[in-house]
């Protein structure tokens, strides 16, 4: 099974097989984390840019963390105090970075194909770090990762993905490279929050947090996207913790007991999850972000270290 | 992954099971008596095959001495100087879990032929610390090397052309002991 694309856009491109070798190829990459010394020479010479037009601390840190344990050079590019502020477009900033010739540029933006428009524009590999309420490739590639550690398998498991679906790229990558996988998802939600159809993507849809958790292998509670929500979806901040915030006694009343809970980050405590589910003994939310840093080298690795040739 | 690989047939069978077992228990021997003992002593066998000529070795070391030693296992992809010349970089993994600070590392391998493998492995091991020496056994040496680079332990020195190709088959990944020179196929 090689690699051949040129960029890693979307879950919903990628067949089976590919997402198992970025999972596999993360999973080997993992143990470069626990050495003294954390570099391989592997991307020497290569130069990464991040060009983050949307706020984060998880996924643009550990593409940088990524990158340079692979041994490239990274620059951050970050919107606020750049020539975005004089005007210049997305596509002008990201052509004049193209020409200093970086290797791959990991973009995220809040604009849905953002990434796709650069690479039919760019010549070199482009990521998608999450393009609006679209994809995110590299975290449900990084779910999936954490997942079939503490499962040991993807085949048969059933997922609960439950909150703010509508506004959830996370929630459509995961989704697409699941069931591609061969699990169940079932989708929960204020009705405000689901997409209409969402149907047609393979998945379950279930309007009560209790019927959403009953005897599935993960939760995975999505953040309430508050700056994506332009009013009148949800009656109250306090009424979604109270009906969709997953506590202990939800959890005890309804969870199997060797449930996961997962999150993307970040996590506004007390609403979508309590404190004591957050750092208590079912949440992995902080493997997740230890497996992002092994997930991004994979596809660094892939993007910038394979070659279409010959294989030889 | 678009031109076809050449197809080999075999040409001459260079060890049997009997010769390839013996050629192993002499490189352990020689490694006790070059070293003294097996004192600090740890085997990192390079994937896939060395790997299992490393448990081998240990084996042999168990039987004469005594002493089990650890076997690590080291991939050495990452280090290449041909990555991304190759089509896509197939990872699989490190696993040392002992400290080579202060030990004397055995490397193994099952063919040696450029020497770049060997450069990448003494890279990736000095990078995981600074063992006290690295010293190199290898099953079939079979010449046209391309840096400074020679082994401490051979088991056969295998004069061979470039456009030979040397197929070191063990047991637990092929069913069969044997060790034989291949040939293109003529097109």
């Amino acid at each position: 099974m090689g690699w051949t694309r040129k960029d890693l856009l979307t879950m919903r491109e990628l067949d089976a097989g590919e997402i198992t070798l970025l999972v596999d190829t993360a999973a080997s990459l993992q143990e470069i984390a626990t050495r003294e010394i954390k570099k391989v020479p592997a991307l020497r010479g290569k130069t990464i840019v991040n060009l983050f037009y949307e706020a984060s601390t998880r996924t643009r840190t550990s593409f940088e963390i990524a990158g340079k344990w692979l041994s490239a050079d990274v620059v951050n590019f970050s919107a606020s105090g750049s020539s975005v502020g004089k005007g210049e477009s997305f596509v002008d900033t990201a052509k004049n970075i193209a020409a200093m010739s970086p290797d791959v540029v990991v973009v995220r933006h809040s604009s849905s194909g953002a990434a796709e428009l650069l690479a039919r524009e760019l010549s070199c590999s482009i990521v998608n770090a999450g393009d609006g309420a679209h994809e995110h490739p590299t975290q449900a590639l990084l779910d999936l990762l954490t997942i079939r550690e503490k499962k040991g398998h993807f085949e048969g498991l059933h997922v609960a993905i439950v909150g703010d679906i509508a506004h959830s790229r996370v929630a459509r990558s995961n989704i697409h490279g699941m069931r591609k996988l061969g699990m169940t998802v079932t989708v929960a939600g204020p009705p405000t929050l689901i997409p209409p159809f969402v149907q047609e993507l393979g998945v379950k849809v279930a309007y009560r947090l209790e019927d959403a958790i009953r005897d599935v292998d993960v939760i995975m509670m999505l953040r309430l996207q508050q700056e994506r929500m332009t009013g009148g979806l949800i009656p109250s901040l306090r009424e979604y913790a109270r009906y969709w915030g997953l506590s202990l006694d939800k959890l005890a009343a309804h969870a199997r007991p060797d449930v996961l809970i997962m999150h993307p980050g970040p996590v506004n405590r007390g609403i979508e999850l309590s404190p004591e589910v957050a750092d208590g003994p079912y949440s992995v939310i902080l493997d997740q972000v230890t497996k992002g840093v092994a997930v991004r080298m994979g596809v660094l690795l892939l993007l910038a270290g394979s070659k279409g040739g010959d294989g030889a | 992954m678009s031109s076809r690989p050449p197809r080999f047939r075999e040409k001459a069978q260079v060890l049997d099971e009997a010769a390839l077992d013996r050629a192993l228990t002499r490189i352990a021997h020689e490694i006790l008596e070059k070293n003294g003992g097996a004192a600090d002593l740890a085997f990192v066998g390079l994937r896939t095959r060395g790997v299992t000529l490393a448990q081998r070795l240990r084996a042999k070391i168990a039987q004469i001495d005594g002493a089990t030693l650890p076997v690590g296992t080291l991939d050495i992809t990452l280090y290449r100087d041909d990555l991304g010349m190759r089509g896509t970089p197939v990872i699989r993994g490190t696993d040392i879990p002992f400290s080579i600070k202060g030990t004397t590392v055995v490397l193994v391998d099952d063919v040696l032929f450029t020497g770049r493998t060997i450069r990448a492995a003494l890279d990736a091991i000095i990078d995981l610390g600074r063992p006290r020496a690295i010293q190199l056994a290898i099953l079939i040496d079979r010449g046209h090397r391309e840096l400074p680079i020679r082994p401490d332990y051979v088991g056969k020195n295998l004069p061979t052309s470039r456009r030979e190709s040397v197929a070191v088959r063990l047991r637990e990944h092929d069913g069969e002991d044997r060790v034989v020179i291949e040939e293109p196929e003529e097109a």
